[in-house]
């Protein structure tokens, strides 16, 4: 099992690696600079900013150095500054030395700001709405899945899967609007917009007070996000059951006198879960790194916004680390549910 | 009840032995698909959407890019009864069935017109996909071994983008690149094609660059099962080519699930042209696309709520057809799989 894990975390990066190449090179194939704005800058100031950003090295040399930031850790004795290269996700000081570790390197869009500040401002937020929508996915999903198919083909199963088929067919862009305009204009329930949490975050992730001061932001995004993927579970879950049940092994579980209600929750549910663990590790990822429309809808300060902006900027260090973010985060979760899938069906071996 | 159905096929078959006439694969499927209410109820919203966008300029009483200031965010009498609390602001026009929007144009026929938009990226996205999709699979599939390890880690890679990005990245790429080439070049024309389609090829392009993934998997996994059966060991022995086998023998066997997972995978692409355009980096103005009238709409949603409802509903409407559809044609393809996948 160890073993497993250490192939699969070196499998990971690997991967990793190969995504930031060809950002990188997508990137920089595309034509225009992040300093071609509105207002054509003076020929020897753009100069200057492409020095001090190293844009004028080679490629495969920026390339490089940027690898160097963000994989190598370094121990040194100078203490940290506020300069915008200098910003480290992980800074700890051991006597005299300082621990450097992971320097995603400055937004070109603001002097002082790096792209590990929108880590640390943004992801939180993000990750809280994620969270959330992936619980009501769940939440809704499963039971709609399961009800369905242990009610094949009657109206349970109907009304199950129309809901599902609505959640499939009104996207984010339908759903988002309309709940802003009927919960949060003219009902007045829910604020229309905003976020109940703001900076610093626990652990870097969760909200220092919650409550319904919180909540009350949070229900809507998270009910538009996760409607729409709930939909996909609740199929995943009824085709899933429907095919369980007909096995043997429930058939020997009825036969030897077992309560239904212990033959689905026991043997059929616990197959029956392993396909829909598998979507959940993408979709988590999705989730929780932002989700461009609902954050742009309900003003949330997310980090959707980043994933989409820093392209047309040309924000080089921004898309490179939102796109990897997602990339650690989707290679993650799946592992994850690879370890999952050993606890739910024990025939799945580590090998 | 089950049991009565099934003595009287058996008498019926009994009576009349060997008359059923044999019917092909395909037209089973075809009598299968029309029994499905919720299918067929999609296929006429899909005919019924095709012949708009065919017929859009006999069915639009309006310009879609023609603007008349003076009739901005126009709304008829029967959306002020729908919404009583524009009724204090808003300019009463009855001549637009559903309003005008901010720049008074019609949005009725601006609907009319973006089921052109939508319709295209329904219909191309999914050739460019599965024609990628189905060449990169079945070569994985066929082949095995170490060409199918290296082509499916490549997938798996790709895997690891988030998908709209990716689509964002590549169309910032083309159009840049594309934007001002020397005229008589390749880029040039493929430049002047994409301006005449409102920047749509495009987007198309990058959904089909993006969403094959999906498709190849599912060929090589199909090619890998079908191709260790005996009728290929069959057409191998008697000495087809492998280019014979591909595309005589395990396409055809193999297309049904193909067509499904397109299908269903349609109302994707619909979104992400309709994302892209909300967002601002779909079909350029004044194209007339259901996202960048739902963008557009959604910034007045307090004041002129019809202004994204009807969009909205145009889009929503559509996703349902192909959903249903897709739905249908998955029970009907796949009968033994009826209700059993997902």
């Amino acid at each position: 099992m160890a073993a497993y894990i250490l192939r699969r975390i070196i499998y990971m990066f690997v991967v990793l690696l190969v995504v930031s190449g060809i950002t990188f090179v997508l990137m920089h194939a595309v034509p225009g600079g992040p300093f071609d704005g509105e207002k054509k800058l003076p020929p020897e100031i753009e100069a200057n900013k492409e020095r001090y950003y190293h844009l004028n090295d080679p490629l495969y040399v920026q390339y490089l150095s940027y690898l160097s930031e963000v994989i190598l850790p370094r121990l040194t004795t100078q203490a940290p500054t506020l300069l915008s290269n200098d910003d480290y996700l992980v800074t700890i000081k051991t006597g005299n030395y300082w621990f450097k570790w992971m320097n995603f390197g400055p937004t070109y869009a603001s002097r002082s700001r790096t792209v590990n500040d929108i880590f640390r401002d943004q992801l939180p937020v993000s990750f809280q709405l994620g969270t959330f929508a992936l619980l009501i996915a769940v939440a809704i999903g499963m039971p709609l899945g399961i009800l369905s198919a242990l009610n094949h083909n009657k109206w349970p199963d109907y009304l199950g899967m129309s809901v599902a088929i609505f959640g499939v067919s009104v996207p984010t862009i339908v759903l988002a609007p309309a709940l802003v305009w009927i919960f949060g204009v003219s009902l007045k329930w829910l604020p229309p917009t905003g976020w109940g949490a703001k900076p610093p975050f626990i652990l870097g992730l969760f909200p220092s007070k919650i409550g319904w001061d919180y909540f009350k932001y949070a229900i809507l995004p998270a009910f538009v996000l996760g409607f729409g993927s709930s939909a996909v579970i609740a199929r995943l879950t009824r085709a899933s059951v429907l095919q369980v049940i007909r096995e043997d092994y429930i058939r020997t579980a009825r036969a030897k006198g077992l309560a239904e209600r212990m033959v689905i929750l026991r043997h059929a549910l616990k197959n029956a879960l392993i396909p829909v663990v598998t979507v959940l590790g993408p979709l988590f990822a999705a989730l929780v790194t932002g989700t461009f429309i609902t954050e742009l809808v309900f003003g949330i300060p997310g980090l959707g916004k980043y994933f989409v902006v820093s392209i047309s900027n040309r924000d080089y260090p921004v898309i490179m680390g939102t796109i990897l973010l997602y990339a650690v985060f989707l290679v993650i979760s799946n592992l994850a549910v690879d370890i999952i899938y050993g606890f739910l069906d024990p025939r799945i071996r580590f090998e | 009840m089950a049991s009565v159905t099934k003595t009287d096929n058996a008498n019926h078959a009994a009576s009349q032995p060997l008359t059923l006439k044999s019917q092909s694969l395909w037209r089973e499927a075809l009598g299968r698909l029309m029994r499905n209410r919720g299918a067929v109820t999609g296929l006429i919203i899909i005919i019924l959407l095709i012949l708009t966008a065919i017929f859009a300029d006999f069915i639009a009483p309006y310009s879609y890019a023609k603007q008349s200031l003076l009739d901005a965010n126009a709304v008829p009498q029967w959306i002020i009864k729908l919404f009583p609390s524009i009724k204090g602001y808003a300019v009463i026009k009855n001549n637009y069935p559903i309003g005008a929007d901010s720049l008074g144009r019609d949005l009725f026929s601006r609907i009319v017109y973006g089921t052109r938009v939508s319709l295209a990226v329904a219909f191309i996205g999914p050739v460019i996909s599965l024609f990628i999709g189905v060449i990169y699979g079945s070569i994985s599939g066929f082949f095995g071994g170490r060409v199918d390890n290296i082509m499916m880690r490549i997938v798996d890679v790709l895997y690891a983008f988030p998908g709209l990005l990716f689509i964002i990245l590549l169309m910032a790429f083309f159009r840049t690149t594309l934007a001002q080439p020397p005229e008589g070049t390749f880029a040039y024309y493929v430049g002047q094609l994409d301006s005449k389609f409102g920047g749509l090829l495009f987007i198309m392009i990058g959904i089909g660059l993006t969403g094959w993934e999906t498709q190849a998997r599912l060929t090589r996994g199909q090619v890998l099962s079908v191709r260790e059966k005996e009728y290929i060991e069959a057409a191998r022995t008697i000495g087809a080519s492998n280019g014979r086998i591909m595309f005589r023998h395990i396409l055809p066997n193999i297309l049904g699930p193909l067509i499904v997972l397109e299908t269903l995978s349609i109302p994707g692409y619909i979104y992400t042209e309709a994302f892209l355009s909300f967002i601002g980096l779909g079909v350029n103005p004044p194209t007339p696309s259901w996202g960048s009238m739902i963008s557009a709409g959604s910034r007045a949603l307090r004041a002129y709520p019809n202004q994204a409802l009807f969009p909205a509903l145009a889009l929503a409407l559509t996703m349902f057809a192909f959903n249903f559809l897709g739905d249908g044609l998955r029970d009907a393809l796949e009968p033994r799989l009826r209700g059993t996948q997902e």
